[in-house]
């Protein structure tokens, strides 16, 4: 297969994993007893990997090349924003319970 | 040869000063996009903390629903693929038709996309679910209206994108616009899945 | 007089909004000062227009300046900017340190909101539109040129960056004449300044100034982030950059992650007043603490990004002014990417009080008595640089001397201030207040003064005049010990910031001290002012055409002065650190090159104005209402951004021929002149050529 048969077949993988996931995500949701209590976790958990696999079907970023750069910045900002996100749920929450 | 570049990134040798240019304007470009991914995820920590101010009014479970969700989402993964496929289609010298089509499609969807939002929007204020009921939904209209003015910006740039190409044709400058433009399109995609996710799912799960 | 004037065209503005007519209906002191203030706007505005006119300097202003994409006129730009903005904030404070040593149970000469305007337009002028600016064109000038770069990733960015900036600190200037500023302190919380208390345009000038001024950040952040990351020269390795690069780049990423949480805070804000949201009400679901939470989130970042470049500045002003290398280069490093990073992890200590368990105020206390490390790792690196140097007290040296000591001392209040209990005492009080103007002034502005200093040379072709410098700096020096200091004791004593009428009668020696000593400080501005304009008259006999006054180790020192428009004729290649300073004791750093190139550079370009005016518009529209305004505003900017989209011819060529004249004219200045010894920097024998004296 040549360099363009190589790169749409990444596109149609990319799009088909994200479906799977995508589908897999909604279905937690439609038939709750499948997951369980760990409903919103799996949901999570299914968007999260969607996420790794557009970024790396659709947006090229990937461990070699110059894509490693781009690989870097988004591992700091994801450092930052977990920091920034996690903080200002516990805090808020934290700040909630004491005012009951 | 394209083992290691962008897809589309054919502007001259490797290493040559044109491909430096592009490398490091797209690496700006997603400089900004992380900067971008702060102010979203700021926005769903605020919504997470005000899932609770509900004030007495509807909440999550009375507005969401899983079907126009469902074909959002597919409509907006369909326009990150179709935009793929417009890539190829630059990086490979297909010539504006073809060129021209895959971004054709591709606004044609984010526009869909927008038009059943909007949609879902004027349904939720007509339960009267607006923003200034309660915190609960000034957070959710701050949100996901934030990612679709995003789309909107998205689709507006398609046009005057496909207005370049009509008129100036695919030069280096264009060709980085687009590689931006595509930057931008598929990581509104990955932020909808933490929408759809977070908010919708989430929503209903609970 | 009230009542809307044509609210189509005029939005909510009635003449009362004027400070000349609430000063004509209401003559008190406090009136005539707001009048004054505004008029002096006015006037300064035809001043600067009629000048420009009588010298017949439009055109020269435009593309000579205003349409620039030059990272080094954008870069002198942003310090003039800081500058003008410094005189307002200054001044502003002098007011509010005489109100303070008066109104000891007496009301004082100022009301209690315009005492709490003054606070507002202080804290966020010196922060947001005079330190900001300042660093940010310092980081603009010498950044490419201490990388061999020839201009920054981004032009037009830059130019847009410094637009954006001159638009918020517009609309600073507007609030002046036309309304009134926020009375909720440049922090801004809600539900003060939410609609319910707070329905005037004061809240909405802070809300906009602030946030097209970020944006302006946020661009500039960006910018130089991706010129260190990706413009480097041959050889420039990361652990050959020299340490302005690296504060400038932790400092760029500080940037273009801390202003987001402000973007989002003044976003949310506007939504509730705008559009009546609830984010920050404390009705309906309203989560009022969110917003400290936010803000503090961007501000405690904030902080280091103002702090970091003056860093830069020391270890630069340090190794040269002790004639010796930079102690402890690789510990710098890791210090100030240490502080990059734990800066994200402190931010709760701007709120110790706001009710949160004392578990949480324990780890926040703790992370921030930790960030005080790197920082002390710091001081001994500058400490070890000058141990057994021969250091010369030049005006920026004695900068970072007075630097060393002053700023430890804050530094330990800190770390007072960092634990919890000691906290709850201390919070809102004047101790606060003295604590990070002990960091701001003897970090911050010394650092800028001295980069003010070290650099002009080389910017101007000039050295600015000594014996006023020294003046300055004794005056910014006392003036501040005798400004602050008293305010730890009144802090202590239970006196809290922002209150503009006292009632405990002994506080008054420490407030008559504090007065005084702003009075110097004060004294200190018309030094400068007096430095420049002395520097000016006298600069035939200052001239440094050669370019390296200082016998300097960076690549900056190795161009001219000024440089020429493309920096280096021909990129260096470097292969090690301080290449410039090495290559004076081994090499020929002033051999002509085999042959000179064409070169591309950008071409001035209309954007950045006009962002900045569409900018300012936009603004100004919203806060009044004037929606037709805010729109024309928005659609302006991205028509701008669409139109500059299509542009092809973006740069223009050098040719070889005019390069080569240029640098033979500089070279001939490099050869004709002695070079000294640094006895004699400071006389009129130093033409800018260094005489290199074996290490």
């Amino acid at each position: 297969m040549n360099d363009r048969g190589r790169e749409t077949m990444g596109y149609v993988g990319g799009l088909l994993a994200a479906t799977v996931l995508t589908a897999g995500a909604f279905a937690a949701v439609r038939w709750p007893t499948l997951f369980g209590p760990g409903t919103f976790a799996a949901v999570c958990a299914l968007g999260l990997f969607q996420a790794i696999v557009q970024f790396r079907f659709f947006l090229h970023v990937r461990l070699k090349g110059s894509g490693r750069d781009d690989l870097l910045l988004l591992l700091f900002s994801s450092i930052i924003i977990v920091l920034m996100v996690a903080g200002t749920l516990v805090l808020m929450a934290n700040l909630r319970g004491r005012m009951m | 040869m394209s083992r290691s570049v962008h897809v589309g990134l054919t502007l001259g040798e490797e290493g040559g000063p044109h491909h430096q240019q592009a490398e490091s304007d797209l690496f700006g470009f997603w400089v900004f996009l992380m900067s971008d991914a702060l102010v979203f995820a700021l926005m769903f920590a605020t919504y997470g903390a005000m899932l609770v101010g509900t004030a007495g009014g509807p909440g999550p479970r009375d507005l969401f629903e899983l079907k126009p969700t469902l074909i959002e989402t597919a409509l907006l993964l369909a326009s990150s693929f179709t935009w793929g496929m417009a890539s190829i289609s630059l990086k490979y010298g297909d010539g504006k038709p073809g060129l021209l089509a895959w971004m054709g499609t591709t606004l044609l969807l984010g526009m869909c996309f927008l038009f059943m939002e909007a949609n879902d929007f004027a349904t939720m204020f007509a339960k009267g679910a607006f923003p200034a009921r309660s915190g609960f939904l000034s957070a959710f209209f701050g949100l996901v209206p934030l990612h679709g003015l995003h789309v909107l910006a998205g689709c507006i740039w398609i046009l005057v994108m496909a207005v370049q190409v009509i008129l100036i044709g695919t030069d280096d400058r264009t060709k980085t616009n687009l590689l931006r433009l595509g930057l931008f399109w598929h990581f509104l995609d990955v932020i909808w899945i933490a929408v759809f996710s977070v908010v919708f799912l989430g929503g209903l799960t609970r | 007089m009230s009542g809307a004037v044509l609210p189509a065209v005029l939005g909510r503005f009635e003449w009362i909004d004027l400070p000349f007519v609430r000063a004509w209906e209401n003559p008190t002191i406090s009136e005539i000062i707001g009048a004054g203030a505004g008029a002096l706007v006015v006037v300064g505005a035809l001043a600067v227009a009629g000048l420009l006119t009588i010298t017949g300097r439009w055109r020269w202003l435009w593309t000579e300046w205003l349409t620039s994409l030059d990272h080094k006129k954008i870069g002198i730009m942003y310090v003039v900017l800081a500058f003008v903005m410094l005189s307002r904030a200054l001044i502003e404070a002098v007011l509010m340190r005489m109100q303070q040593a008066i109104a000891i149970g007496h009301p004082g000469f100022l009301t209690n909101d315009h005492f709490a305007q003054l606070f507002s337009t202080h804290g966020s002028i010196m922060i947001f539109f005079m330190a900001m600016p300042f660093l940010t064109g310092l980081m603009n000038y010498v950044v490419p040129l201490q990388i061999g770069a020839r201009d920054v990733a981004f032009p037009w960015a830059n130019s847009i960056g410094l637009a954006l900036t001159a638009a918020g600190a517009g609309l600073m200037m507007a609030s002046l004449v036309i309304g009134q500023f926020s009375t909720g302190g440049w922090s801004g919380y809600p539900p003060y300044t939410g609609l319910a208390f707070s329905p005037d345009v004061g809240p909405d000038y802070w809300i906009w100034a602030v946030s097209i001024g970020s944006l302006g950040s946020t661009i500039a952040g960006i910018n130089i982030a991706c010129t260190i990351y990706k413009l480097r020269c041959p050889g420039m390795t990361f652990m050959r950059l020299p340490m302005f690069c690296w504060t400038s780049l932790c400092t760029s990423i500080l940037m273009i992650f801390a202003m987001p949480p402000l973007t989002v805070a003044t976003a949310l804000l506007a939504l509730d007043r705008y559009l009546g949201f609830h984010f920050f009400t404390n009705d309906l679901g309203g989560n009022v603490m969110n917003f400290a939470n936010l803000f503090w989130l961007f501000g405690h970042p904030e902080v280091y990004i103002v702090i970091l470049p003056a860093f830069g500045v020391y270890s630069e002003v340090v190794s040269t002014f002790s004639t010796k290398l930079l102690y402890g280069y690789t510990s710098l490093v890791i210090a100030t990417m240490t502080i990059a990073v734990l800066s994200f992890t402190v931010w709760v200590h701007h709120f110790f009080t706001m009710g949160q368990s004392a578990n949480i105020n324990a780890a926040f206390g703790i992370a921030t008595m930790a960030i005080g490390v790197p920082t002390g790792v710091k001081i001994y690196d500058w400490i070890w640089t000058m141990f057994r140097g021969e250091v010369r007290f030049t005006v920026p040296m004695l900068y970072s001397l007075a630097f060393m000591t002053t700023f430890v001392i804050g530094g330990v209040t800190g770390i007072v201030l960092a634990i919890p209990p000691l906290d709850y005492v201390f919070h809102n009080t004047l101790f606060l207040v003295a604590h990070f103007h002990n960091m701001l002034i003897p970090g911050t502005l010394y650092g800028m003064l001295a980069a003010y200093n070290y650099w002009f040379p080389k910017a101007f072709g000039f050295r600015l005049d000594e014996r006023w410098g020294r003046r300055a700096f004794t005056c910014w020096v006392v003036g501040f010990y005798l400004a602050f200091m008293p305010l730890y004791v009144l802090g202590a004593s239970g006196m809290a910031r922002r209150t503009a009428e006292i009632f405990e009668p002994d506080f008054r020696p420490w407030l008559y001290v504090a007065c005084g000593g702003a009075f110097i400080l004060l004294a200190a501005l018309g030094s400068l002012s007096v430095q420049l304009w002395v520097s000016v008259r006298d600069r035939d006999e200052t001239r440094v055409t050669a370019g390296d006054p200082w016998d300097g180790r960076t690549l900056e020192w190795s161009t001219a002065a000024p440089p020429p428009e493309y920096n280096f004729a021909v990129l260096p290649t470097v292969t090690r650190r301080d290449e410039f300073y090495e290559g004076k004791r081994d090499g020929n750093p002033y051999s002509p090159p085999v042959r000179y190139d064409r070169i591309e550079v950008p071409r001035g370009s209309i954007l950045g104005p006009a962002i900045g005016l569409a900018a300012m518009s936009c603004g100004f529209g919203l806060v009044w209402h004037m929606w037709w305004l805010a729109g024309l505003g928005l659609t302006g900017a991205a028509a701008a951004i669409i139109a500059r989209s299509f542009v092809r011819r973006t740069d223009r060529i050098i040719s070889p021929g005019e390069i080569e004249a240029i640098e033979r004219r500089w070279l001939t200045a490099v050869h004709e002149h002695r070079p000294i010894s640094r006895e004699l920097e400071r006389t009129r024998a130093n033409h800018g050529v260094a005489e290199a004296m074996p290490t």
